[in-house]
């Protein structure tokens, strides 16, 4: 029973990460329409971002958990004016595969400047050492970082649902044509809301950094459980991402457990099972477009 | 609709994300130049990974590194030389077999390349190797380490230098074992190398008196190792060994070291390259122990030759490097010897071999299995504060010879003509 209530607990934190991880990706989807494949790049670019702050700045976790959002914002914003943009009107493939080639760009790009080895980052001061006792324990970084993802995604949430800013980014979801026929100029608030989305990417970099490999391919693995995550619950629910990271985290820790060499499998069985069920993802509306 | 079309798109990609995560990364061959060969010529082949994880481990490096073998040889023989003209050809294989069968060929039929060194990735060695008995033209694995090679993959135009899995797991489990850990779980990937691994090293464990608990297979690749430790910490072993390799192992280590197990746990690491404790850090893994092939800073002789690598390529060499040079410099040595490039005549002049070089030490060519036994090396990472120097890593706990460190021939394997 101990060990049940620790595996309990690591599927929980992990699930925190798995939902900010996924919170950009179900956002952008839900403003834009855009299938973000590059998500996992700006992840990798987020974790490898905060390795050059300490390597070159001597800038370390704290600073960069704010300036490392900011930098993928400016990137986001970039994206979405100088690329993405151009490609709204069209098919959803167009721009899924423009963020497609753009993945492999950056992964590159990276792999060039920095190696494919990794870089070296540690637990921030503070963070190390676990809490609990006997059995069941926690890192304190995890829970940190449980903590921390639960709280930027509840902000994200109030930002949506409480303020006149979330107000005109969910109309303009719902139905841009009618919400610009109010006056409300719907393409001002397509921009910041991709930088956003982008930026909420390269946060969960940082906070990946320390316990995991920094290394140019990191985002490639990592982007197949995400979208699990946004496909489970539901395309561009942020309810979704949140409740569906969680159970994601949860099924994994219970198939590392249980079923090591089916940890992964489990996912996905679990995927295809909601998606049989319920097409739309747990919280996903269908709707006729 | 339009979402139900969009949730497909998603689906789409995530299974379209699955393929390229498994082909690796882009990047175009390096063949080197236009070679219009006659036999008066040797050319030495270099496949490997030049643009994706394997990168740093052996990758350009290497290439280097037999062009070192090339100058040392012509300084060595001067005119006296029977190999007036060497040249080097590389190419990037990207980690896939199709593309590593492919530039094989090209060099053994374009760029008539008399041998074909290193090759990382067991499925493209065992591509090559296929080749090179096919074309009756020399290939010297290095970076590959399945014992499959000099088994039932084995063939008469193929050497295995440097390592394997038996190797890595005689010497690990022998020492970590008669230094009083006897009791062990073991934690793999779940594919070909790893469950590789997991054999030799179970089976060393309990034939020099340690017991395995259990052995858990993990997904490869895998972000989250969390609960894999914390399972892998019931029963209370003494040691927990990972098996597996590049970012999944610094996932694996960098999880580990927040686990309940650390300080009460012995990690030992079935495989690691010092390019990725230089890129992890020290700290992350003081004390782990592992086996090496070979270590640049053991002593004056190995030193020097770092120092010579290190002012070409900027960095000190693997060991996969240095056994890139020391494979390019025994190939001549043969050729001087035999006067002919002839492979036949080379692979009888290597046969039963016994060779002493700044990589090989007190070695072997057997000739039943065409593997390369030299001394090998228990390696234990230095703490921060034992640290000297850039790359200055690794402490030697034990030398095993070679006798010791590497199994006996396999009956499975079938040299024929």
């Amino acid at each position: 029973m101990g060990n049940f209530l620790q595996y309990t607990l690591q599927g929980l934190a992990a699930g925190g990460f798995y939902a900010l991880a996924a919170l950009g990706l179900a956002i952008i989807f839900g403003v834009l329409g855009v299938v973000n494949f590059s998500h996992g790049a700006c992840y990798m670019l987020g974790a490898v971002a905060s390795a050059v702050l300490l390597a070159e700045f001597n800038l370390g976790f704290w600073p960069a958990l704010l300036i490392v959002p900011i930098l993928l914002f400016v990137f986001g914003v970039l994206m979405e004016r100088l690329l993405v943009r151009w490609l709204l009107p069209l098919d959803p493939l167009y721009n899924f595969l423009l963020t497609f080639g753009l993945t492999l760009l950056l992964v590159d790009l990276v792999k060039k400047k920095y190696g494919v080895s990794g870089l070296p980052y540690e637990i921030p001061a503070g963070l190390d050492g676990r809490i609990g006792t006997g059995d069941i324990s926690l890192s304190v970084y995890q829970l940190f970082a449980c903590l921390f993802s639960l709280a930027v995604c509840l902000g994200v949430w109030a930002l949506l649902t409480k303020t006149r800013i979330g107000m005109i980014v969910r109309a303009a979801t719902e139905d841009a044509d009618r919400t610009s026929a109010l006056g409300i100029n719907v393409r001002r608030w397509v921009t910041p809301v991709f930088g956003f989305g982008i930026a909420l990417a390269g946060l969960a970099g940082v906070l990946r950094a320390p316990n995991g490999a920094i290394t140019p391919e990191m985002g490639g693995s990592f982007i197949i459980i995400l979208f699990a995550v946004v496909v489970i619950g539901g395309l561009g629910s942020i309810l979704g991402a949140v409740v569906a990271g969680f159970l994601v985290g949860l099924v994994e820790a219970y198939g590392q457990a249980y079923a090591p060499a089916y940890a992964q499998i489990v996912i996905f069985i679990l995927m295809a099972l909601v998606i049989l069920v319920r097409p739309a993802g747990l919280f996903g509306r269908e709707e006729a477009a | 609709m339009r979402r139900r079309h969009l949730t497909a798109i998603a689906l789409t990609s995530s299974a379209s994300l699955a393929l390229a995560a498994c082909g690796g990364g882009a990047g175009g061959p390096q063949a080197g130049g236009s070679s219009k060969l006659t036999d008066d010529k040797i050319v030495i082949g270099l496949i490997n990974d030049q643009s994706g994880v394997y990168k740093d481990v052996s990758g350009p490096n290497s290439g280097i590194a037999i062009q070192m073998a090339i100058d040392d040889y012509k300084a060595k023989y001067g005119d006296k030389a029977v190999a007036k003209t060497i040249e080097l050809v590389q190419a990037d294989h990207q980690n896939k077999p199709d593309v590593a069968n492919t530039k094989s060929q090209e060099m053994y039929d374009r760029q008539n390349a008399d041998v074909i060194l290193d090759v990382p990735n067991s499925a493209a060695a065992i591509a090559i190797a296929t080749q090179a008995k096919n074309k009756k033209k020399l290939y010297i694995n290095i970076s590959a380490g399945s014992t499959t090679l000099s088994g039932e993959n084995c063939n008469k135009y193929m050497f295995h230098y440097a390592y394997d899995t038996a190797m890595l797991a005689k010497v690990s489990a022998k020492g970590i074992v008669d230094a009083g850990s006897k009791s062990w779980n073991i934690v793999y990937p779940d594919y070909a190398f790893g469950q590789d691994m997991n054999k030799s090293f179970a089976a060393e464990v309990k034939a020099n008196g340690g017991t395995v608990g259990q052995s858990i297979a993990t997904p490869f690749p895998s972000d989250n190792f969390a609960t894999f430790i914390t399972k892998a910490g019931e029963g209370n072993p003494q040691v927990v060994a990972s098996m597996h390799a590049g970012g999944d192992l610094i996932n694996f280590v960098k999880q580990f070291n927040q686990s309940a197990l650390k300080g009460k746990t012995q990690l030992a690491v079935g495989l690691m390259f010092i390019t990725d404790i230089h890129a992890l850090g020290v700290e992350q893994f003081a004390g782990t122990q592992f086996t090496d092939a070979w270590y640049w800073n053991f002593d004056d002789q190995n030193r020097q030759w770092a120092d010579k690598f290190k002012a070409k390529a900027n960095v000190r060499p693997s060991f996969a490097n240095a056994a890139n040079y020391s494979a390019a410099m025994q190939y001549l040595e043969a050729v001087q010897e035999t006067g002919t490039d002839n492979a036949d005549e080379i692979v009888k002049n290597l046969e039963g071999k016994k060779i002493n070089d700044m990589f090989v030490r007190n070695g072997e060519i057997r000739k039943a299995d065409h593997k390369v036994i030299k001394d090998a090396y228990l390696a234990k990472v230095k703490t921060k504060d034992q640290v000297k120097e850039e790359w200055d890593l690794e402490q030697i706990v034990t030398t095993v010879p070679a006798a010791q460190a590497y199994g006996e021939p396999q009956a499975s394997c079938k040299m024929g003509g």
